[in-house]
């Protein structure tokens, strides 16, 4: 056992070792241990650098108030950065790293910002950088972000595994202390769904294992009896859970930690779970930190709070210093030295800057046998990277003074409630004088959120355990059971309610350190507040007090007294900053959870998915949807695949799996007179059998989507929309029909995957499906342009319309899911002979860029029927949807886009999302336009593409170019019109 | 947010999907450009009381009217809007 170890029992396991590392070295500490209380017991007490001076920093809380001891468990993906050291237990094999330290613990050469401390001033962020000398950012960036800053996140993918859940209750308590303990009882006693979460290991928070009794009954054998009870009763006990935000709708975001480390068994278990918590009511019972004291060198290794010594000692047996002197403003630290006396620890002094004390805090001084020295201050720590000593003098008359050798300064600056979860519903602490910190006026809150505890107002142990067990009887009566009677606890020990003097901001160092994680001193408030900054939000801003994963825990109510006193302000007129969830840093891997990789969002596939499969086609995400991007032959590069399929296609037949369209069934007898309203074209004379290509616009006149509709009979359309389109034109139809026309007799249903699609596209189309489905009549007479007809199998209904997206004969053919891959077959095998090839998204894309027709890279939400030269769509005669918007001049004006087509001077590829520029590569001037969709063209031999120009620009055409700056490709184009092959149409008529 | 859908009962917002201030005045088919102008673009976005339209996205697909305050995001009252909205269709 380490010397730092005491002879007395605690959580802490002395016949279980486990062994860690700290920056590569070995350590020992026991099951029980904190990463904190297993360094403390093995000598350690550096832990870390600070934010921005890079002063040695060590443990000075004891669990979730630390400030200082930041840590890194895990090293590549599985690093878990800004950790604090005392609230990760240790585990097996878990690997510890210190952080903001370059490049060694020790030796770290970037302390040499203590020595140019004045440039890291107040507001140094905002002058360096935010003024006219911005580039100056550029300069320093790299010093700056190395210098400053906390752990760092991991580039790799974790693979580590989290998990997400939901949980429901009728009374939600915050902080497993006694308060919430009480509480708790006294909700499930009446019969409530109660969940208890706390974020530490054990119950009792701050008084577990304190020494103390509650009516009669040893302390800790109360919370035992209690939390048994709790479980009897069905209450739902969340240890080791931080709840870190409070959202609208009584909506709790929380996170279970479950494991450090990851297993070493090989199996996957989650390391953490969020949950999400709605409770019909919450009482936050989260308690209190303690404050630290104001002293020159108040950050150095060995100053700690008073409480977090009698912790460490309490719970971890560990002794925080051989040379103990307490420094307090308060009664409470008279507790902690009495605790750590008795422990046979040596409290040598008791300095206490009020001017008098009670008679029971001289005696308890007498008992423990310490020098009391009553009216006087800490000067000073001294010390290079451990308190060695404290200088301290008598506040009335400072010469007299005293120079006291100690290894741990113990300090209290009284107590201040955790009020950051109400702060989250909007709720503005006020001033309590007797606290001498903000706590929540329980007045100011929702009927369903309640307060007890230190956050109420309350810091003695019988108050608290009252005042939690009244908190659950009045949640009990909201929600109408039956509640016991309230309880009167007494206690043995506890406060003996002396409440704290704050320090006079006259007699201290300007290097005092208020912010201990962001390093704001004394002199940086002064600074802000000679320079107008002195509203809490302003000085937060500019000083950086408060902010970082500490959000203020330990600094605000210092530095509101402090600034109260600079200002001339009175501090019950303070509004103190408002806190912002998380209360604790959130991995990102922990609000993600499973949905991860394949399961970030569903996979949506297509009937006849399997064959595409076999044949070993490359695949594409599109939307949730996979498609088949081209079908390779061994040997073949993508755009050898692509430029062969599209080629069969124009020469023979292809066949494409189109199942992924939207599909609607829109019926009812005003399913004609709703489609005539919602598309720009005439739809009122579309006769049953035949399908018409419609467009349809947003309530601005953009364009939504664009599809065919196909008429099944005289109530029953089948709507067909773009792959990416169909959520959003389902939600229009909807929105249309319910808000602004709910007396058409009109129904929607989505149908997409109902139906497998397939595109026979080619000049030998038809004969292909004359074969496949032979006594079958395929001619022009009998299916002409735009027909649809049904033939009817034995299996199902099998829908064929005669629709061209390529711009050849073709024809789509519909049937039901199931029968998806016997049809694609069917027709595969019938097309054999006139040489059938399957051809995928590529090939899709190149045919209809040589047609000139629009699809998502053109419809992107920004564009008019006009931009995309659709406007012969737009019926004159009839009212459409988006039309009066529609109407607008600056629709038609010069600097409107226009769909082109390009064709690349010197046949070298184009790229989408290139600008279209006037100038050459030294000087492109500005953008004209951009590039909206690219192929190689089979038919021309040519690279082409399609873009929105500006109508202006393409007036004045002298030559243009396709800019991608970024890559660095710059293209020489020629404009010509989008319907680059066969503009008459020839084609598709056979 | 919890939204008590009269369909479907109390679920969480991330099952429905904002659509639109339910205070603007749907214009007629025939009204003039203006009309549409004011309806598509001109908000009065209010600090407090406000009336929208939701819909039970992933739910049963169900146009809601919700009175709700912009501020503390209580949601006083909920009611079925459209087509099966009381007085509305048959
Ligand atoms: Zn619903």
């Amino acid at each position: 056992m380490t010397s730092f170890r005491i002879d007395k029992p605690s959580v802490v396991d002395f016949e279980t070792p486990v062994n860690f590392t700290f920056d590569g070295h070995s350590y020992r500490g026991f099951a029980g241990d904190t990463v904190a209380s297993a360094l403390l017991a093995n000598g350690v007490y550096l832990f870390g650098r600070s934010f921005k001076y890079h002063q040695p920093r060590g443990v000075m809380g004891a669990h979730v108030e630390e400030a200082n001891a930041l840590i890194t468990i895990g090293r590549g993906a599985h690093a878990e950065p800004n950790l604090q050291a005392t609230t990760i237990p240790v585990a097996e094999g878990m690997e510890v790293f210190s952080q903001n330290r370059w490049p060694s613990l020790k030796l770290d050469l970037l302390s040499i910002n203590q020595l140019a401390a004045p440039l890291l001033s107040a507001g140094f962020y905002y002058k360096t950088f935010m003024g006219p000398t911005k580039r100056s950012w550029m300069l320093y960036e790299p010093f700056i972000r190395r210098a400053a800053g906390l752990g760092a996140v991991s580039t790799s993918a974790d693979d580590q595994a989290y998990e997400k859940d939901h949980r429901f209750c009728d009374v939600l308590i915050i902080g497993g202390g006694v308060t919430g303990i009480a509480a708790g009882l006294a909700a499930a006693r009446s019969g409530l769904r109660v969940m208890l979460v706390d974020d530490r290991n054990v119950w009792g928070g701050q008084m577990a294992g304190v020494d103390d009794d509650l009516s009669g009954q040893p302390l800790d054998q109360w919370i035992g009896h209690s939390i048994r009870e709790l479980q009897e009763l069905g209450a739902e006990l969340l240890s080791r859970t931080t709840v870190f935000g409070v959202y609208d709708g009584h909506v709790h975001g929380a996170v279970q930690r479950l494991a450090d480390v990851s297993s070493h068994d090989g199996v996957k278990r989650p390391l953490q779970r969020f949950l999400k918590i709605v409770a019909k009511h919450s009482i936050l019972a989260t308690g209190a930190f303690e404050n630290p004291m104001l002293f020159k060198n108040n950050s150095l290794p060995g100053v700690m709070l008073a409480d977090t010594a009698r912790h460490f000692m309490d719970r971890f047996s560990v002794a925080c210093g051989k040379q103990i002197v307490i420094y307090t403003n308060n009664d409470s630290a008279y507790d902690a030295a009495r605790r750590l006396a008795e422990a046979g620890l040596n409290v040598t002094t008791l300095i206490d800057t009020r001017p008098s004390v009670s008679a029971a805090c001289q005696s308890l001084a007498r008992h423990i046998g310490a020098s009391h020295l009553v009216g006087w201050q800490v000067e000073k720590a001294h010390g290079r990277h451990k308190v060695k000593a404290v200088s301290v003098c008598k506040i009335d008359d400072r010469r007299q003074k005293q120079r006291i050798s100690s290894d741990c300064l113990a300090v209290s600056g009284g107590w201040n409630p955790v009020v950051h979860l109400a702060s989250h519903m909007g709720m503005a602490p006020v001033y309590s004088e007797p606290m001498g910190a903000f706590i929540v006026d329980p007045d100011s809150l929702p009927c369903h959120c309640h307060v007890a505890g230190p956050v109420a107002g309350s810091l003695d142990l019988p108050s608290c355990v009252n005042g939690g067990f009244a908190a659950g009887i009045k949640v009990a009566q909201q929600l109408g059971s039956t509640p016991p009677d309230p309880i009167e606890a007494t206690a043995m020990h506890g406060f003996i309610g002396d409440w704290p003097m704050k320090a006079d901001v006259e007699t201290l160092s300007e290097k005092v350190m208020l912010d201990f994680q962001n390093d704001v001193t004394l002199g940086d408030i002064k600074l802000a507040v000679v320079e107008g900054y002195s509203a809490t939000e302003h000085l937060k801003r500019y000083t950086t007090l408060g902010m970082g994963t500490d959000q203020g825990r330990t600094s605000n109510i210092n530095a509101i007294s402090l600034l109260t006193q600079l200002t001339g302000q009175q501090i019950e007129n303070i509004r103190p900053t408002r806190f912002r969830p998380p209360f604790t840093p959130i991995t990102l891997g922990a609000l993600v959870g499973h949905h991860v990789g394949d399961h970030a969002q569903p996979t949506r596939l297509t009937p006849m998915h399997d064959w595409h499969a076999a044949q070993g086609a490359m695949m594409v995400p599109v939307g949730l949807w996979w498609r088949p991007r081209a079908y390779l032959k061994p040997g073949e590069t993508l755009r050898e695949a692509y430029i062969r399929e599209a080629g069969n296609v124009r020469e023979n037949v292809g066949i494409c799996d189109v199942s992924t369209l939207g599909k609607i069934a829109v019926q009812g007898p005003d399913a004609g007179v709703f489609l005539d309203r919602v598309y720009t074209n005439n739809f009122a004379t579309l006769p049953v059998g035949k399908a018409r290509y419609g467009l349809m616009l947003r309530d601005d006149g953009m364009v939504l989507d664009d599809g065919t509709s196909w008429r099944l009979g005289e109530n029953d359309y089948l709507m067909t929309t773009t792959t990416g389109g169909a959520g959003a034109v389902m939600q229009h139809l909807e929105r249309l029909h319910n808000l602004y026309w709910p007396d058409l007799r009109v129904s929607f249903v989505s149908v997409t995957g109902q139906w497998a699609g397939m595109s026979v596209a080619g000049p030998k189309s038809r004969q292909v499906l004359g074969k496949a489905f032979s006594g079958t009549d395929f001619s022009d007479a009998a299916l002409p342009i735009m027909g649809v007809m049904s033939i009817q199998t034995a299996s199902g209904t099998i829908l064929v319309a005669r629709l061209s997206f390529s711009g050849e004969l073709a024809y789509e053919v519909f049937c039901p899911a199931c029968m998806g891959t016997e049809i694609w077959c069917d027709l595969l095998s019938h097309g054999a002979d006139s040489g059938i090839q399957p051809y995928g998204t590529e090939a899709l894309g190149a045919l209809r860029i040589e047609k000139g027709h629009v699809a998502g890279g053109e419809l992107d939400g920004r564009v008019s029927p006009y931009n995309l030269r659709l406007d012969g769509m737009l019926s004159k005669k009839k009212w459409f949807f988006g039309k009066p918007l529609l109407e607008r001049d600056g629709l038609y004006g010069d600097d409107q886009y226009r769909l082109v087509g390009l064709i690349s001077e010197d046949k070298q590829p184009l790229q989408a999302g290139a600008h279209v520029v006037f100038g050459d590569k030294a000087s492109p001037g500005p953008s004209q336009g951009w590039v909206s969709s690219v192929t190689y063209s089979p038919s021309l031999d040519e690279e082409i593409g399609l873009a929105l120009v500006k109508k202006q620009a393409l007036e004045k055409d002298t030559g243009m170019y396709a800019a991608n700056p970024v890559a660095g490709i710059h293209r020489k184009v020629r404009i010509v019109s989008h319907h680059f092959l066969d503009p008459e149409g020839h084609r598709m008529r056979l | 947010m919890i939204i008590d859908c009269p369909c479907c009962g109390p679920r969480p917002v991330s099952e429905f999907s904002y659509i639109g201030d339910a205070e603007v005045e749907k214009p007629d088919m025939q009204a003039p450009v203006a009309d549409w102008v004011e309806a598509v673009y001109t908000r009065t976005n209010p600090r407090g009381t406000h009336l929208e339209h939701w819909q039970h996205l992933h739910g049963c697909r169900q146009f809601l009217k919700l009175q709700r305050d912009t501020l503390t995001h209580e949601i006083f009252a909920v009611e079925l809007a459209g087509v099966y909205a009381s007085g509305a269709g048959e």
